[in-house]
């Protein structure tokens, strides 16, 4: 009897008119907070970025001779030219925690000025806490027989540009 | 079910750590969640109901607070976008309004809100002079609040240079030359020392910035903190 009484009252309460407003009220609280979550996530990710274009033109062939590693300064982009003249791209940035290496020709290897880091000119680690290869871009000649080099492309080791 | 997992928590070592009474059942559990919670500490303990009638307040002071809020959060998320220099202001808030999502929203929001932050801060000091609780021993606290509505109006006219269009350049010039009235040379010192010279050039619109987004806010937080305290410490809500 009592059981069925208490039942009667927690189902009044349930449906009451403060239950409701409570719900109504908790309610409007989270769609806003949602909503403004969403809105402050598609907020942050910008739209447009001003940054450097990833492809970049580097002249004839003719240029780099045979046996050559040069650094392209403002890309941090190693172009190498095996002695067999094909070329291919290297990364300039240090796999280990990306401070610019550094090409040492009397030495023939890439070190990495910050922990040590040495890679020979194919980008292989042979030395210091680097854990991968410096990785490779691809290499195209556009339609005046220009170098092209593009950073959004990575390529491996069989992609061997030759002219 | 649900009930045993929340005696288990409330149990638990990290639990009593963060809240060292237990659950406010009791009148001396209620009065110590109070006391030891940062959060609540201004409040008083017990507040007359009388206090609670919104038609005494009509929350005009916490609508205040919760625009100034709202300002915070919409001016930090503008200053992703914005930067303030000379050639770059005015394309940046164009890409607000035209590029970036939701940032016409954002801006809005901003703008309107400083709008209506200044109406129901001038609302709050009607209320307050029509109630008579600018009367002792409450009058240091309607000099604070006098403070806090000069603070509003200088936030809002310090954002107005912001945007750098034709009605803010025009603006801040015709403010800072009405600074220049003030005599024996004071008045042309504080227009140079607002400006960082004497065109509304790049120093003065890194200064407004400065003073808009750093120097303004923080002063506005402080002096809110007396304000709310003192009013707590008074019996108000």
């Amino acid at each position: 009897m009592d059981e069925k009484k208490k039942d009667k009252g927690n189902r009044e309460k349930a449906f009451s008119r403060r239950y409701f407003l409570e719900m109504l009220g908790i309610g409007s609280i989270g769609i806003v907070s949602i909503g403004s979550m969403a809105l402050s996530a598609s907020y942050l990710s910008p739209n447009v970025v001003k940054e450097p274009p990833t492809k970049f033109k580097l002249g004839m062939p003719s240029n780099f001779s045979p046996g050559s590693v040069t650094l392209i300064q403002d890309q941090n982009v190693y172009v190498v030219r095996a002695k067999e003249g094909y070329f291919f791209a290297l990364s300039a940035t240090c796999t280990h925690l990306g401070c610019i290496t550094n090409w040492k020709s009397e030495e023939g290897i890439i070190a990495c000025p910050c922990h040590g880091s040495k890679f020979n000119k194919d980008g292989i680690v042979i030395g210091g806490p680097a854990p991968k290869p410096l990785p490779r871009f691809e290499m195209t000649l556009d339609d005046q027989g220009n170098l092209v080099v593009d950073k959004g492309v990575r390529v491996d080791e069989s992609n061997l540009l030759k002219v | 079910m649900a009930n045993k997992t929340i005696e288990r928590l409330v149990a638990s070592r990290v639990w009593r750590s963060v809240f060292r009474h237990g659950l406010p059942i009791s009148n001396r559990a209620r009065a110590e969640s109070v006391f030891y919670n940062f959060f609540l500490h201004v409040h008083p303990v017990k507040v007359r109901k009388r206090s609670l009638k919104i038609s005494y307040t009509w929350a005009l002071g916490g609508l205040t607070t919760g625009l100034f809020f709202i300002l915070t959060v919409t001016g930090a998320l503008l200053m992703l976008y914005y930067r303030p220099s000379v050639s770059e202001a005015y394309a940046d808030m164009k890409d607000l309004q035209f590029v970036v999502s939701s940032g016409l929203f954002l801006r809005n929001m901003h703008r309107w809100s400083a709008h209506a932050m200044v109406a129901t801060a001038f609302l709050h000091m009607l209320r307050v002079f029509y109630t008579g609780s600018y009367k002792p021993p409450k009058e240091f606290n309607w000099v604070v609040g006098v403070l806090l509505l000069v603070l509003t109006i200088l936030l809002s006219y310090t954002g107005y240079l912001l945007p750098w269009d034709q009605l803010a350049f025009w603006g801040i010039s015709v403010g800072t030359n009405m600074a220049r009235a003030v005599p024996f040379g004071i008045g042309d010192k504080m227009s140079y020392l607002l400006l960082g010279g004497n065109i509304v050039g790049e120093n003065a619109l890194v200064r407004f910035y400065v003073l808009h987004c750093f120097i303004l806010p923080i002063a506005t937080m402080v002096l809110m903190g007396v304000h709310f305290w003192r009013v707590r410490k008074d019996g108000g809500v």
